[in-house]
């Protein structure tokens, strides 16, 4: 059953229920989706609102104080300059990939399911990126100093930024990855913008709305140049997905260190990346559907897909995980074979053991049908995956540089309550926006939607004069 | 040429498909198509000429290649030059990981830039067709009065015969 678990193809065994559920019209769907924008926010979302605010407000004062007084404030040492803050970055970053996944990857695979969910995973991409880019300028120190980064002319000589470093190589990837998001998912918004803008009573909002619409009007001569910039963005894109976690792990692979010189690196990092975005995926989409009373639109076949996916992607970083530790074993590097072992039993040993059961074992609960129509027991694993993916990133990182070549360095790491205020801060950070996302744009793509009911429609159309069921 | 557009709106998809068909079939000049989603099944029918954003996303990431691969080299190699654990000045497979980043960024903003250009999409643009629901459940054919081409009345009984919720008569611009 390897054919069932990924699902680029149509699987068989998946039931021939429409994606969208209720048999909807077009503009049924608009004012379901542009409703909630209309009305008042409900008590749900403030009181969601008010808690992840409380959350940020804690994270900006924790990284008020860290830029006050230095990251001193930090648990690190001269053995570990790398820890807390790396984790989060990397973890962050991972969040992002789902999102281009499911808007690039799936869309050039004509997957139609992807049309309920792209607009938030793009958003979720957005905003994962932008806690992610947060951390590296946190831990500058000075973070006022942050555009040194660029390669600009200075008085130093000029002095460039050294091009041959993985490090300046992630800021161009993580800016473009940022910047090329932005356009996809600001192009695709722009149609729905214009359906909003037509539905709202004059106003700031309605301004607001107009001016993202950028006079859109249903013209095919635009609809048809629409359709070819995003296929280009999709294919642009989708290498740049691949790119950005790849050079991500270059940061690490690219040193001596054993446990991070590696060459499976890069297909590593990307395969966790997208394990943990579409975890993410999966646990927002259960919220947003229930909050947003979207069950029509993000049914649980659409669940039931996105789990596969999951479970698809957990099963190849359980042989990464194997591969790497088969290799430290047998290349023989008493270094790499120690480090492995030290993962395993050292005093990260807790750590790794959460890694590899959030991570491998618990996902391969979704092989059975029941566990992934149980809503519940999806969202549970799906969190749990997450802690799983943060742990990963952390054993690597701590784990590697704790016990390195020289036993006289080998030291702990723990981290301080300044660096989990900042971790939670932004978890703040990333629910705030999202949950602003939610009140201000249409949550689902609505003008996508709209092709796939009116393609259900066609075909089930022919196929009832057909005379097929 | 007449300036004189009739706009014709219609519920079903099928229907606009119909319409167009039909103006196809009597050669009418179709100034354009309105609809809530991308209508499959038009550009055969429209055989429009293809559109050239390829074009300029290919030059976007030519661009962004050249000047990539040129600003590290001189900055690199020429204007600062620094050792790096011995490593070349001109360390080619160091530069392609930048090099890529940049061509996606200058391919991607090229194509959508020319894009807004091309279909004249911008900030505070309001003009609209004059048909309502146009984004959100109805569809709309533009066609130029075909005058003394076609009989009296000839616009209104064709469209008529394909479900025409509303006909009202415009006066537009050049088509884009």
């Amino acid at each position: 059953m390897v054919s069932a678990a990924l699902p680029l193809h149509a699987p068989s065994d998946v039931p021939s229920t429409p994606w969208i559920a209720g048999d909807k019209t077009a503009s049924q769907v608009t004012s379901e989706i542009c409703g909630p924008l209309e009305r008042r926010a409900s008590g749900w979302w403030w009181l969601a609102f008010l808690a992840a605010g409380s959350v940020l407000l804690l994270g900006a004062a924790a990284v008020s104080y860290q830029i006050m007084v230095g990251i001193g404030t930090w648990g690190l040492n001269r053995s570990v300059g790398w820890a807390f803050d790396i984790t989060n970055f990397v973890f962050w970053i991972g969040i992002g990939h789902a999102g281009t996944l499911i808007s690039a990857i799936l869309y050039l695979f004509r997957q139609k399911w992807r049309t309920s969910v792209n607009r938030s995973a793009e958003a979720m991409t957005l905003f994962a990126v932008a806690c992610a880019g947060l951390f590296p300028v946190i831990h500058m120190g000075r973070p006022w100093l942050f555009y040194w980064v660029f390669p600009y002319p200075n008085y130093r000589g000029p002095l460039w930024v050294n091009f041959r470093s993985p490090l300046v190589w992630d800021f161009v990837a993580i800016s473009t990855y940022f910047l090329i998001s932005l356009l996809f998912w600001y192009v695709g918004l722009i149609p729905d913008a214009a359906t909003l803008r037509d539905r709202l009573r004059p106003g700031w909002y309605r301004r607001f709305i107009s001016l993202l619409s950028l006079g859109w009007n249903g013209s095919y001569r635009t609809w048809r140049r629409y359709e070819i910039v995003y296929l280009l963005l999709a294919g642009l894109a989708t290498p740049l997905v691949v790119s950005v976690h790849s050079v991500v792990s270059m940061d690490f692979a690219a040193s001596l260190l054993p446990g991070w010189h590696s060459t499976i690196f890069p297909p590593y990092f990307v395969t966790g990346a997208i394990f943990s975005g579409m975890a993410m995926v999966v646990t927002l989409m259960l919220i947003v559907r229930k909050v947003m009373r979207l069950e029509d639109y993000v049914t649980p076949r659409h669940v039931d897909v996105m789990t596969r996916l999951v479970l698809g992607t957990s099963c190849l970083v359980g042989l990464a995980y194997a591969i790497e530790f088969f290799t430290a074993m047998y290349a023989g590097n008493r270094y790499e074979s120690f480090t492995f072992l030290n993962r395993l039993l050292g005093p990260l040993g807790w750590g790794f053991a959460i890694m590899l059961a959030c991570n491998v074992f618990i996902p391969q609960l979704l092989w059975f049908r029941r566990v992934r129509d149980n809503l519940l027991a999806v969202f549970a694993i799906c969190v749990l995956v997450n802690v799983g993916m943060w742990m990963e990133r952390f054993v690597i990182i701590v784990g590697s540089l704790e016990r390195d070549f020289l036993p006289s360095t080998w030291t702990g790491y723990v981290p301080t309550l300044i660096e989990i205020a900042t971790l939670l801060g932004s978890f703040g950070l990333f629910f705030t926006c999202f949950l602003v996302f939610c009140r201000l744009l249409p949550v689902i793509a609505m003008a996508e939607v709209k092709g796939v009911v009116a393609a259900e429609h066609g075909s089930s159309a022919s196929t009832t004069a057909e005379g097929h069921p | 040429m007449s300036r004189k557009v009739f706009l014709a709106s219609f519920a079903h998809e099928q229907h606009l498909l119909s319409a167009v068909q039909a103006a196809r079939k009597r050669d009418w000049d179709i100034v354009d198509i309105y609809s809530p989603y991308p209508v499959h099944g038009l550009e055969p029918l429209l055989a429009w000429r293809r559109s050239l954003l390829p074009v300029a996303c290919f030059f976007g990431g030519a661009a962004g290649i050249i000047l990539a691969l040129w600003f590290q080299f001189w900055s690199t190699a020429r204007s600062w030059p620094i050792d790096v654990g011995g490593r070349p000045w001109n360390s080619l497979p160091a530069f392609v990981p930048v090099t890529f980043e940049c061509m996606v960024l200058f391919a991607g903003f090229a194509v959508v830039i020319a894009f807004f250009l091309r279909c004249r999409l911008y900030p505070g643009k309001t003009d609209s067709v004059a048909l309502k629901g146009l984004t959100d459940d109805r569809f709309a054919l533009a066609v130029r009065d075909p005058g003394e081409v076609a009989e009296p009345g000839a616009v209104h009984a064709v469209m008529h015969e394909c479900h025409v919720l509303e006909l009202i008569e415009s006066v537009q611009g050049e088509p884009r």
